[in-house]
């Protein structure tokens, strides 16, 4: 009974808002509609990859062009110059840190998840909102609240958090390690902590949104794979983020209560502090936890992106569509279990460690047929080489070379040789940095038509890939030769070493790559605002694509379809059908209407 | 009008009330606040240098009161299904006392705590007792919110057989921190 009442609640509020305008401020700012929501978390996951881009590019200034005298980024930089224009050793601790950070939670985190699973999610299984629109709001408000401390952090006078973006203690737990130690790492706790609150309210809703608020027809099995990715994305994250709540806290109270979690036999200018009994490992454990669902939490909504956008371009059904649900399971599945490859050399028992090693080298395989789906979606298929599916092939690429290294790296024997090295730089940067940036690209370019009611320019998205496609190789691929050499990340400096004195040349090469690669985005966040009013007009579905929210309205309002909301009678991927009039056939077109090339066991 | 168009056009697949799911979702993530907090504990245990000591006398009680909180809120609950108005609001008050009266008996198990010398400050042994009841207490100070949401719907009449959405989570997210300090008790005497 009650389930109806809320149904119908639902329908009644939805029915008056066709008509009458909301205020600016419900309809922009504190907006319930999830088409608003996610377009709040795309523009505010732009606005901090531009700084988690720039931060970047400094730091990879330091390295390529160590003598370079930076004096005339004062106004921006001021104290953290020292007085020959070079970039403060403790500062790059922090650039890298908060390069981090916000790259991994604000951008591919939020910036990703949150605009796709909120914008995709109700119009593709055909839903009026999400389950909760408030919730949604607050999750967005929270996220917002979160990169305001975490904004703050980087002005105050100590600097922002500088122990890594893994913050490991003792160096977080202690302020008189360095200086970000102090104040900074407090506010990145607070600010993790409002963080975690905004996935959860996000996470929770998206769940409950695709499994009890689907249209009529809208099985499991004719879920999008964009779907099934995010529902799977936020179940990793309702499962994981809360262990990182506890680590926090409990680092928390070693922090500012004295306990002592994670501190022992700690010594600071000969004086023995009190604390005993801590295991830092234990903090590894917890964070890691969290950390290695998170990079499925990361890439699984770029590679559903993709499975969409190949499949609609490719104008095939997507290959092997319950082997793609199977390998998503499985991915998330192991993610859950492999935690402490980050920890091989912690000194654990190498049997432990074996263990491990096993269970890693296992997610090859749901990863590879992945890979293989997408090389058969694209086999022979009457390719259309929209940007987005440039951008999604990209990712395929990228989801190969990055993979391969994951091999090596989830080998402990080589592990131990490329712990913390350029190697591992480079093979996360590719598989989950790159990759799942591609697929957040490829989602902005395939479904701006939707968010906005214009086109983007292709020429420029098409200058906008290959700039970025060409210049990441050349950023990343290079770091697996400085890796192997031998070079630790985080370092501030290596010209003091003899042994990398031959990497100097290819390190300014990095360096000038990203920054081109760098300055490339400003080609797309060009395109991206002029085209939100400039652009072309889009047509209802320019892609000719089979999933529900090309039958909404090209400007769909609050409630997303007018009239009633259509079913579903088919699955998502009914391209190029035998005997079809049309290389497309529409989720919400009936059997019956298309007898010419209905299978045997459809009639 | 409407109701007919609800009920008959968008009949979602799965029949589980949204408001309902959220809930247990939300329960999942504490769930797993829980069970990283416990699983932090073995490991911590296992590695050496772990204060034994005698845990409060007080726990006893608290478990009994807040199993007994569970007891009464079903009855609540049970009574709105019948409709037995004044049960209903009996029901509510008495969990909403012993409620009050398991986190006071919380508070005195601290202090007993502090007189075997067991500080949260100190000794990870005792620190995770006082992080495990705290964070429970914070969830159970949550509930004893919604129980007073509910109770004053209760007492405003809007809570009854048609109408138990509201009293349904909220035995169902009491109940669930009963379990939780349940499995806390017997967790913390195991593994002490």
């Amino acid at each position: 009974m009650s389930t109806t009442q809320i149904q119908v609640e639902a329908e009644v509020h939805h029915d008056d808002h066709h008509d009458h305008h909301q205020s600016f401020i419900r309809k922009y700012i504190f907006s319930e509609d999830h088409k608003t929501i996610a377009k709040q978390f795309l523009i505010t996951g732009i606005f901090w990859a531009l700084i988690g881009g720039a931060m970047s590019v400094l730091f990879r200034l330091q390295l390529g062009f160590p003598d370079m005298d930076l004096s005339i980024l004062k106004p921006i930089l001021g104290k953290w110059l020292t007085a020959n224009g070079k970039i403060d050793s403790e500062f790059y601790l922090a650039l890298v840190t908060m390069h981090g950070t916000i790259m991994v939670f604000f951008v591919l985190t939020a910036g990703l998840s949150g605009t796709f699973s909120n914008f995709l999610i109700p119009l593709q299984v055909g839903a009026r909102d999400m389950a909760s629109g408030f919730m949604n709001m607050l999750s967005y408000w929270f996220f917002f609240v979160s990169g305001v401390i975490m904004f703050v952090s980087i002005f105050i006078e100590t600097g922002p958090a500088s122990g890594g973006w893994t913050i490991y203690p003792p160096l977080s737990a202690l302020p008189e390690a360095m200086s970000g130690s102090g104040l900074g790492m407090t506010l990145w706790l607070v600010s993790m902590v409002f963080f975690i609150v905004s996935t959860l309210l996000g996470g929770i809703n998206y769940i409950t949104t695709v499994i009890n608020l689907r249209t009529e027809g809208m099985s499991f099995a004719r879920l999008p794979l964009t779907i099934w990715a995010f529902l799977v994305t936020a179940i990793l994250g309702l499962l994981s983020f809360p262990v990182l709540f506890s680590a926090a806290l409990l680092l928390v109270f070693d922090r500012s209560f004295g306990t002592s979690f994670y501190l022992s036999d700690i010594y600071i200018a000969g004086e023995a502090l009190p604390n005993i009994g801590g295991s830092p490992i234990l903090f590894q454990h917890l964070f890691w936890f969290l950390g290695h669902p998170e990079v499925y939490i990361v890439l699984l909504p770029a590679l559903g992106i993709t499975s969409e956008i190949i499949s609609t371009n490719s104008r095939k059904p997507i290959f092997g569509y319950k082997a793609m649900i199977g390998s998503i399971l499985g991915i998330a599945f192991l993610s859950f279990i492999v935690w402490a490859h980050h920890m091989f050399i912690t000194g654990m028992n190498p049997f432990l460690g074996s263990i491990f090693m096993f269970l890693t080298l296992i997610i090859a395989v749901p990863s590879a047929v992945k890979v293989f789906n997408y090389i058969t979606t694209l086999w022979r298929g009457n390719i259309v080489f929209t940007p987005a599916m440039l951008f999604s092939i990209g990712l395929v690429s990228f989801f190969i070379s990055g993979g391969l290294t994951g091999l090596f790296l989830g080998n402990s024997a080589i592990d131990i040789n490329v712990h913390d090295t350029y190697f591992v730089v480079a093979h996360f940067h590719i598989v989950m940095g790159s990759a799942s940036f591609f697929g957040m690209l490829a989602g902005v370019y395939h479904w701006f038509p939707k968010m906005f009611g214009r086109m983007l320019d292709e020429k420029l998205g098409y200058i906008h890939f290959w700039i970025s496609f060409i210049g990441i190789y050349m950023v990343f691929f290079p770091l697996h030769y400085i890796g192997l050499a031998g070079f630790p990340r985080r370092y501030y400096s290596f010209t003091n070493f003899d042994a990398f004195g031959g990497f100097t040349d290819l390190n300014m090469m990095v360096s000038i790559a990203a920054i081109i690669t760098f300055s490339a985005q400003f080609i797309f966040l060009f395109n991206f605002f002029y085209s939100m009013w400039r652009g072309r007009k889009a047509p209802a579905n320019p892609w000719r694509s089979n999933t529900l929210e090309w039958t909404t309205p090209i400007n769909p309002g609050h409630g997303n379809w007018p009239g009633e909301i259509p079913t579903v009678h088919r699955w998502p991927y009914d391209y190029s059908k035998p005997g079809a009039k049309e290389d497309f056939i529409p989720q919400n077109i009936p059997l019956s209407e298309t007898p010419e090339s209905n299978l045997p066991e459809e009639h | 009008m409407a109701v007919q168009v609800a009920s008959t056009q968008n009949t979602p697949i799965l029949r589980v009330d949204p408001k309902k799911f959220t809930l247990w979702l939300f329960i999942v993530s504490i769930v797993m606040i829980f069970a990283s907090m416990t699983s932090a504990y073995v490991v911590k245990r296992s590695d050496g240098n772990w204060l034994n000591f005698d845990l409060p006398e007080a726990f006893l009680y608290t478990t009994f009161i807040i199993v007994l909180s569970s007891a009464t809120m079903q009855w609540a609950y049970l009574s709105a299904k019948k409709d037995a108005i004044s049960n209903l609001n009996i029901g509510l008050v008495i969990t909403l006392i012993l409620s009050i009266a398991f986190l006071i008996g919380q508070f005195y198990s601290w202090s007993q705590l502090v007189g075997r010398d067991v500080y949260f400050v100190g000794n990870a042994a005792g620190s995770f007792i006082y992080v495990l009841t705290g964070l429970h207490g914070f969830h159970l100070i949550s509930g004893i919110i919604f129980l007073i949401i509910v109770l004053i719907s209760a007492l405003n009449y809007k809570v009854h057989s048609k109408k138990m959405l509201l009293i349904e989570m909220c035995s169902t997210y009491w109940h669930f921190l009963g379990g939780l300090w349940v499995y806390l008790y017997l967790f913390l005497s195991l593994y002490n």
